[in-house]
């Protein structure tokens, strides 16, 4: 159900544009308003949460542990996985968001000939996901090409470095492969495995759906149903300087593509998607474990209102003696 | 808030890098620049319609390529029932015969570097 309602609400977007952009020539307003507004939103949204989570206090010392503790001299520590400086903190945060370290460890559980529990490692999830996220930045980076003028020099690096196998005419970029193959895999993934199916949400779909539906209509532009290029960089560059035209005879599916992109950004920050901005600032990761050499002081403990047992005494001194109950002062 | 000094860091990357087409494009000056293709024929009409040409010249230029070297025919024939020798040396070049004012003002705008003149000649400019 949650699957084709997704598919529904972004064939609905796809169709906004389509209708905006193509019978209504609201150009304008596809082409240079929705995306000003979702930047402004992505951008704002972003630091919205982040200063959000950064008010929020960290009671406890709570780094997951991944390997052996720095302790004494002769022991190995594991400095990476379990670091005790930030050094090693900084070190561990890179390879989680470089390189996802803790999907690697990725486990599955199963019960194998009657009762036997069985882990097995499970590393597809973490490959769908290190070839969807790559692929999706390195497609964002060589957008470069449409946004600024020069272009700079590692974007055009980075485009030959993509097709490099000079596949077709125009060149068939390596990401543009992977990133539908690790969004299919992410899809099914869900739609397979009924845990997963089961805990999937409405929203979940909707992303993938959603960046999908990019892709595609990113992957058609380039490939099938081309678009006059030489015009798209007029309007990228005219609303990456302040001075928006609309240059007349791109066609619909550029304005399509642009619409979703803005979408994607208006519902970014509202959205599962900011664990962009929340990986740096989740405590299990970014704080060093040295719980042991230095004290965490929760920044919560504010002044509690105690009443001891002397100032109790003295409050009911005379009662007590009263009822000859037994006093610490007399 | 708690760290701010690291959170404000963390902030300011994140919105200079977001932004930074805004910036790179402010800085160079060149936020209208539109590239001045030059046609160096007499003739009127491209191989094709010229808005088709301008999305798709590399299409046609690959159909061409493969009609050539795996069907060995060599004829096009335009819509306008022109025929054309299916060579992008001795047809494209011929009429567009300044590939630098031409081909590469449009290729370097958006980035594109195509490897056919690994092989193929690049046809000789007169430098002016
Ligand atoms: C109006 C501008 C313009 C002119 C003039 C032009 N091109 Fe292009 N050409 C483009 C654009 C834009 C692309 C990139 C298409 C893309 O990336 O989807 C391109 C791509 C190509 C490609 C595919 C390159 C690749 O690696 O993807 C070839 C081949 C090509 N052009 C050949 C030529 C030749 C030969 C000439 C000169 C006779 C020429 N073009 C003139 C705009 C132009
Ligand atoms: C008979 C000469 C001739 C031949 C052959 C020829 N062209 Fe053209 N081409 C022209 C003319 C003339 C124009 C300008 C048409 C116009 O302005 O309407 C043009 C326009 C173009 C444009 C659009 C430029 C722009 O933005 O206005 C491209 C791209 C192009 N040609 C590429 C090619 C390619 C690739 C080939 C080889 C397949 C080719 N041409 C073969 C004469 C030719
Ligand atoms: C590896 C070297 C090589 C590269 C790179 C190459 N070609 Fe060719 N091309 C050839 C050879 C060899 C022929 C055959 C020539 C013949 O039989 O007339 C040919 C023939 C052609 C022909 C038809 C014949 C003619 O005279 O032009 C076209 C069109 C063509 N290539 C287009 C391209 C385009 C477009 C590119 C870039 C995307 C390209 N080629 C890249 C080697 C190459
Ligand atoms: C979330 C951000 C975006 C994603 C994931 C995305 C994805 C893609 C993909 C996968 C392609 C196929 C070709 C390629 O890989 O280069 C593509 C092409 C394209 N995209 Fe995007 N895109 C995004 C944002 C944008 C924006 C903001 C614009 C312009 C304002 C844009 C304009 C284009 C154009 C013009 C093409 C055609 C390229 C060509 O013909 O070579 N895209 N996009």
């Amino acid at each position: 159900m949650n699957i084709f309602l997704s598919l529904i609400a972004v064939l609905v977007l796809i169709l906004i544009a389509w209708v905006g952009a193509g019978a209504a020539n609201l150009q304008f307003i596809f082409g240079m308003i929705m995306p000003i507004i979702g930047l402004m939103l992505f951008l704002g949204g972003i630091v919205y949460r982040v200063i959000k989570w950064a008010r929020a206090p960290v009671p406890f010392h709570i780094p997951t542990s991944c390997g052996q503790q720095k302790s004494l001299t002769w022991m190995q520590s594991s400095k990476l996985d379990n670091p005790s400086s930030s050094l090693g903190v900084i070190g561990r945060m890179l390879l989680e968001v470089l390189f996802f370290r803790s999907l690697f460890r990725n486990t599955k559980m199963e019960l194998k000939n009657g009762p036997k529990l069985v882990y097995g490692s499970a590393k597809y999830l973490w490959l769908g996901a290190l070839a969807f996220h790559w692929s999706f930045l390195i497609i964002v980076i060589r957008h470069f090409r449409f946004f600024t003028e020069p272009i700079p020099f590692f974007v055009n690096f980075m485009s030959s470095l993509d097709g490099f196998f000079q596949i077709g005419v125009p060149v068939l970029y390596l990401t543009d492969a992977l990133i539908v193959g690790g969004l299919t895999y992410l899809f099914f993934r869900r739609v397979v495995i009924p845990q997963l199916r089961y805990i999937s949400l409405f929203s979940d779909y909707f992303i993938l759906f959603n960046i999908l539906a990019i892709v595609i209509t990113g992957i058609l532009m380039r490939y099938f149903t081309k678009v006059d290029l030489i015009l798209v960089k007029q309007l990228t560059l005219g609303f990456f300087s302040f001075n928006p035209v609309i240059p007349e005879g791109i066609g619909s599916i550029f304005y399509i593509h642009l619409f979703l992109v803005s979408a994607l950004l208006t519902y970014f920050p509202a959205s599962k998607l900011v664990h962009m901005a929340g990986v740096f600032l989740s405590p299990t990761r970014n704080l060093a474990n040295n719980s042991r050499m230095k004290r965490h002081i929760n920044p919560w403990n504010y002044p509690v209102k105690v009443h001891t047992y002397e100032e109790y005494e003295d409050e009911f001194r005379d009662l007590m003696k009263g009822a000859g109950l037994p006093l610490e002062k007399e | 808030m708690y760290d701010a000094g690291k959170i404000i860091t963390g902030i300011i990357i994140f919105l200079v890098l977001m932004t930074s087409p805004f910036w790179l494009n402010i800085a160079s000056g060149k936020g209208s620049y539109k590239p001045e293709i030059k046609i160096a024929t007499e003739e009127k009409q491209c191989v094709a319609d010229t808005d088709y040409m301008k999305a798709a010249h590399m299409d046609l230029i690959y159909e061409w390529r493969d009609q050539v070297v795996r069907n060995e025919k060599r004829i096009y024939t335009s819509s306008n029932g022109k025929t054309y020798n299916m060579s992008l040396t001795k047809t494209c070049m011929n009429c567009h015969s300044n590939k630098s004012e031409f081909c590469d003002r449009c290729h370097s705008y958006v980035g594109v570097t195509p490897y056919c003149w690994d092989c193929h000649v690049e046809p000789k400019e007169v430098v002016q």
